[in-house]
């Protein structure tokens, strides 16, 4: 068997990974703080733009296009980012990418480079292979830093530590950086990591990037970040290193005014994060002299593909789907075992995989619809979702045990339900209405949990869990009042409108 | 090398046998400025209140702002510095003289030659500031943007020193982040900073802390 692709961490199940961190009440209660923390900031500062529904259109548009004609886009920023002195490379997969920058970096016989969050590079595994070929790459976001020196993995990609608080943060750094005198106020902390980083930041020649954007018409690359550690990597070192997905190219520069306006008030929930850095190939006396950006497939081609998916591409990575999903917000990012969590983790591993790994995860969602509403590309989650559910039946149904199974059995009742309620999807809150026909009227609640049982044992001849989602939550949870809420949350997390009254 | 082609080659065939059809670049322009812009790309803020509104996004984020006519550029410069403690401040080499009071020591940075070397980042880091000034400013979100146009220098130098004073005239602000777009298209290819407010995170239980990295004490001087 080929080994376990890296950014999907195992081969567990949802449900399997997602009990163990349920019993976690620390994990789960840091979770929870900043998911609602950030999603009460985050409907203020979209609710008080007048023009916020617009923005979601063309967001979604500019992204439809660009990924309509990416084969036009993506030679126009090769050229342009060539003619401006940046070196383009292209990898079909991760290993392909890990190769080309591990031969980068020994170009310039260092054993140490910077880096800057990217999700993309986990992605890749890319710190690990470096690491097992002598190179040490250092992470220089806060929460990244925090994982990193934790040995830990990340849950949010906005927030990659959200589920640590500032005590086991202080206990991680006291230790790590040798400060056992260090206080615990996020000041403090903050100040420990800006020391800690410094010295790094002035001395380390190679720093590595992911970026959020690239403009097509002029070969720019666009990142945005809080700290200034992206700053300091993109400007300081004499050669640069950007790791980008395929998807990620926009047509024009313009069109950074819809995204610059929509990412941070759906990520941060600020107006504008503190930095966005918008460079082109290399400029003399100016930051790096030597730019290079790696643009990596790795199965992205293949979802162009499928019309009914390709939509999971427009992602631009805000993280609001997580903050909004009322499953992540019980069971936080590490539950989905990989490295793109939440609603569209649950819809981009699989395809990331053809299908093959993370395939409970299509199930690891109540259909709600939250994640659509707030997606500032307004990808229609919950509609992706039951597309990939089907393409699991359908291939499924081809084998024997798949035919006996109860799941399957099961699922082709749920099939026509889904379809009506795709149907439905014209209507505004598709969501809400379909999640409310769903339980109102078939009790498919209670199925769906036998299917996804079902489907982990005749995937894995794993014994059957006997117990539905709300049972197995029931019996795990401890009794009063906190109890109470957190069944609450259950409730929530199998039918979120009948909490909300509507 | 070779792989390397067919790598370049895979990739985009992959994406075109999934696409289908490509278009041509007439086609394909022509659908680009059909996209649907239906959102704000104007004003609709009086300027005071638009310059009410960019000061009070700046306090928001901590800074420090002062409203000043041209006249009294240089004393207020005078004023900050010597309430932030800052004894020597880099700036570009391109400054208007006439900006820097006496009894500081102002570095210039980036004109080339002997009075203007290029700093490293180390000697960089010695600095107590750096003051500069800027290309546009967005009301609606307190973002300042630099490009390594006049008046400005290179990136390493507003980011490695702890505090940054910033000079921005009010005819360029603009209420929108779109309208600040327009008017940085002509210059699209410079190396190009938004900043707004101090560096900060909210990694920590999502309370917004103030610097890390980027300097962390800014003030800003709204010059009329
Ligand atoms: S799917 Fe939408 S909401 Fe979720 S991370 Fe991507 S852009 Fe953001």
């Amino acid at each position: 068997m080929n080994p376990i692709a890296p950014s999907h961490w195992s081969n567990r199940d949802f449900p399997v990974a997602a009990r163990e961190l349920l019993e976690d009440s620390q994990t789960r209660s840091n979770v929870r703080h900043a998911t609602n923390v950030i999603q009460a900031k985050r409907d203020a500062v979209a609710g008080e733009l007048p023009d916020w529904q617009q923005l979601r259109e063309a967001g979604e548009a500019i992204r439809a296009h660009s990924l309509a004609h990416l084969d036009y886009y993506l030679e126009q920023f090769e050229q342009a980012c060539t003619r401006a002195g940046g070196q383009v490379h292209w990898a079909r997969d991760a290993a392909e990418a890990n190769q080309i920058i591990l031969g980068l970096i020994q170009r310039y016989h260092v054993d140490e480079v910077l880096k800057i969050k990217t999700m993309t590079s986990e992605e890749v595994g890319l710190n690990r292979h470096l690491e097992a070929n002598g190179i040490r790459a250092h992470e220089t976001d806060l929460a990244e830093l925090i994982i990193q020196m934790g040995g830990d993995k990340p849950s949010h990609f906005v927030v990659p530590a959200l589920h640590k608080n500032r005590m086991q943060v202080r206990e991680i750094f006291q230790r790590e950086m040798h400060l056992p005198e260090l206080g615990e106020r996020p000041e403090d902390l903050a100040a420990a990591a800006r020391g800690y980083l410094r010295e790094k930041f002035l001395r380390l020649k190679v720093a590595v990037s992911g970026a959020n954007f690239l403009i097509a018409e002029n070969g720019a690359v666009c990142i945005v970040e809080s700290e200034g550690n992206g700053r300091m990597c993109l400007t300081l070192p004499d050669v640069l290193i950007s790791l980008v997905g395929i998807e990620k190219v926009l047509p024009r520069f313009q069109d950074l005014e819809v995204f610059l306006q929509t990412l941070p008030r759906s990520a941060t929930g600020e107006r504008m994060n503190p930095y966005n850095s918008i460079w082109t190939g290399v400029r003399q006396g100016d930051g790096p002299q030597e730019f290079h950006v790696v643009l990596l497939d790795n199965r992205r081609s293949p979802i162009l593909g499928d019309a009914e998916s390709r939509q999971t591409l427009q992602c631009i990575r805000c993280a609001a789907c997580l903050n909004a999903c009322p499953v992540y917000h019980q069971t936080g990012g590490h539950a989905y075992e990989s490295v793109y969590a939440g609603p569209i983790g649950a819809i981009l591993t699989p395809q990331l995989h053809s299908m093959e790994e993370g395939r409970t995860l299509p199930y690891a969602s109540s259909l709600c619809g939250a994640c659509y509403e707030v997606c500032p590309v307004k990808i229609n989650i919950p509609e992706v979702l039951i597309h990939l559910r089907g393409k699991i039946v359908e291939e499924d149904q081809k084998t024997l045990s798949g035919q006996l199974g109860l799941w399957n059995v099961g699922m082709q009742a749920a099939a026509l339900l889904f379809a009506s309620a795709s149907r439905l999807s014209l209507a505004q809150h598709l969501g809400r209405v379909a999640q409310k026909l769903f339980v109102a009227r078939s009790g498919m609640i209670e199925h769906l949990p036998l299917m996804l049982s079902g489907w982990t044992q005749t995937r894995d001849l794993r014994p059957l869990p006997e117990q539905s989602f709300r049972e197995w939550w029931a019996g795990r949870t401890p009794p009063g009042d906190v109890a109470k809420r957190e069944l609450a949350g259950v409730d929530q997390a199998a039918g979120r409108g009948g909490l909300h009254g509507e | 090398m070779e792989s390397r082609l067919n790598a370049r080659s895979e990739v985009l065939g992959a994406i075109r046998s999934a696409l289908g059809v490509s278009q041509d670049g007439e086609r394909i322009a022509a659908e680009y400025a059909a996209l649907p812009r239906g959102y704000k790309r104007e004003a609709t803020l009086t300027r005071e209140e638009m310059l009410q509104l960019f000061v009070h996004r700046l306090e928001e984020y901590g800074a420090g702002v002062s409203r000043i006519a041209s006249d009294g550029i240089r004393d207020e410069i005078a004023g900050r510095v010597e309430a932030r403690g800052c004894g020597r401040l880099v700036i570009p080499y391109d400054l208007p003289t006439g900006w820097l009071p006496a009894g500081f020591d102002f570095v210039p940075y980036g004109g080339g030659g002997e009075a203007s070397p290029m700093l490293s980042a180390a000697e960089l880091d010695r600095m107590d500031g750096v003051l500069t000034g800027c290309t546009v400013a967005v009301a609606e979100t307190g973002s300042i943007v630099l490009q390594s146009g006049p008046w400005q220098g290179s990136r390493a130098l507003t980011l490695v020193p702890d505090y940054h004073l910033c000079v921005v005239f009010a005819e360029q602000v603009v209420e929108t982040v779109p309208e600040s777009f327009a008017r940085l298209e002509a210059t699209q290819s410079l190396p190009t900073t938004f900043f707004s407010g101090p560096s900060a995170t909210a990694d920590i239980e999502m309370t917004r802390i103030k610097g890390v990295h980027g300097p962390r004490f800014l003030d800003v001087l709204l010059v009329e």
